[in-house]
């Protein structure tokens, strides 16, 4: 299996040369405009939260897979790994935040040690919409985690799972081979109790990313293909697909310039760009919390370990109100959440 | 000035056509976004047919263009190559249809 950036001591594995990629180049030279100039055109600078809605809260890197475009920079060499310690800090926040969903990252989440416990203690605090980000394949991938469809209907857990296409070829090879496979499976073992069905409240969504230097199509199009094939081919039901655009960052970063696409990529994302996504972007109305504690506007800002503009850094400091008075963190990734419908965690935004 | 015929960085500039012409050219681009909205043809089915038309005129620009736009739409590698071929079969069909004229005038010359 592949390794990490990271494990491979590759130079995109560290966030400021990432940063440095996005800061320079194209943008320096006035080729193209800057995210934060591009937003004040709209008045819309300094980008500020509205009220929060979300708390992400990433497990831990730690990864069955290694996928090509993982802006995590996950896999089974990351050893990043969320302690009780801050579990508990997290479940002193969300007992009395305003946040309506908790939303649960990784990595594969299902890989804390401590995960089952957490979702039991969290689920108590009565979260409207609980969400795990589960990459299917972990289901499957060892006895121990078999059960876990019954574990998350158990505690009405919203599944959100990423599946790049409904062809074999395409799916592995953004996300490695045999995943398409176990994939499937996985779906079919959560429709089987009832998951992803039509009027099921056991909500199972999934997330497409494009497979290649290119931007996700009309997401409503894209889920209507989705349901046909895994329909007809799989017999798989689900309820709503989420496109997602792959932000120039880790991984993709990497691919896009290691294939020569980094600049017409950008030009792409800086084209499409849609005023109308800025007012609901995901970092306006979420709060994303690392595996260490550490606060981030958006799971973006943790990968490129921008930390909240604010007095309140750490969970362990936790403070709504001071949070909610900070100033967005931007830059040239930025441009990924508001191209064509924008994009965020839950799909598009305009 | 390029020293090439096509680079693929004008594909950009192709709106800056309006500069020299505006209304001519804002009614071209206000037409071309038309013809690709949904209609009684899927915007997906449009992108294929201008995938098709884009290889017969052989044009670099709209290659590139309705190549990524495909990708973009979740179409298959398998059946953007079989829109070529519909395209590739009309061209040399379009072609040998031709072959009817010539039999018909050689009929025509020769005793």
């Amino acid at each position: 299996m592949k390794k990490s950036l990271k494990a491979r001591n590759n130079d995109i594995a560290n966030t400021s040369r990432q940063m440095e990629i996005l800061s320079n180049g194209i943008f320096a030279d006035g080729k193209l405009p800057t995210f934060a100039t591009k937003i004040k055109e709209t008045n819309q600078l300094p980008l500020r939260p509205k009220k929060l809605e979300i708390l992400q809260i990433n497990l831990g890197y730690m990864c069955n897979q290694v996928c090509e475009h993982c802006h995590v920079d996950a896999g089974p060499d990351r050893k990043e790994i969320m302690t009780l310690e801050t579990m508990n800090q997290c479940l002193e926040v969300i007992k009395k935040t305003e946040a309506h969903t908790l939303d649960l990252t990784g990595g594969a989440p299902e890989m804390n040690p401590n995960f089952r416990w957490f979702v039991e203690e969290a689920s108590k605090a009565g979260i409207k919409d609980f969400i795990v980000r589960s990459n299917l394949t972990i289901i499957r991938a060892n006895k121990k985690y078999y059960d876990l469809p019954d574990f998350f209907k158990k505690h009405n857990v919203h599944v959100v799972s990423s599946m790049p296409h409904w062809t074999r070829g395409k799916t592995d090879k953004q996300r490695g081979n045999g995943v398409f496979d176990k994939s499937i499976k996985a779906l079919q073992e959560l429709n089987a109790i009832g998951y992803g069905l039509e009027g099921s409240d056991l909500k199972l969504d999934l997330v497409y990313n494009p497979s290649g230097a290119f931007l996700p199509g009309d997401q409503m199009a894209l889920e209507n293909d989705f349901k046909k094939a895994l329909k007809t081919e799989f017999d798989i039901d689900f309820h709503s697909l989420f496109a997602i655009t792959n932000l120039p960052i880790s991984r993709f970063l990497d691919y896009l310039i290691a294939s020569e696409n980094y600049e017409d990529y950008m030009v792409s994302l800086v084209d499409a760009y849609n005023p109308a996504a800025v007012e609901n972007l995901m970092c306006t109305n979420t709060l994303s919390i690392s595996w260490d504690g550490w606060l981030y506007d958006c799971d973006f800002n943790q990968m490129l370990n921008l930390k909240v503009a604010s007095k309140v850094k750490h969970i362990s400091d936790y403070n709504e109100e001071l949070l909610q008075n900070r100033n967005i963190i931007i830059n040239q990734h930025c441009y990924g959440c508001t191209a064509g419908a924008g994009s965020s965690c839950q799909g598009v935004v305009a | 000035m390029s020293k090439n015929y096509y680079d693929a960085a004008d594909l950009r500039k192709f709106g800056k056509i309006t500069e020299w012409s505006e209304e001519l050219g804002n009614k071209f681009f206000d037409y071309y976004g038309k013809v690709f909205e949904e209609g009684a043809l899927t915007a997906r089915e449009k992108s294929l047919i201008a995938l098709a038309v884009a290889h017969t005129e052989q044009c670099p620009y709209c290659i590139d263009a309705y190549t990524k736009d495909s990708l973009q739409r979740g179409i298959t590698k398998e059946q953007m190559m079989e829109a070529i071929h519909v395209g590739a079969a009309i061209k040399s069909g379009a072609t040998l249809v031709h072959g009817v004229q010539m039999m018909n005038k050689v009929n025509k010359l020769e005793m």
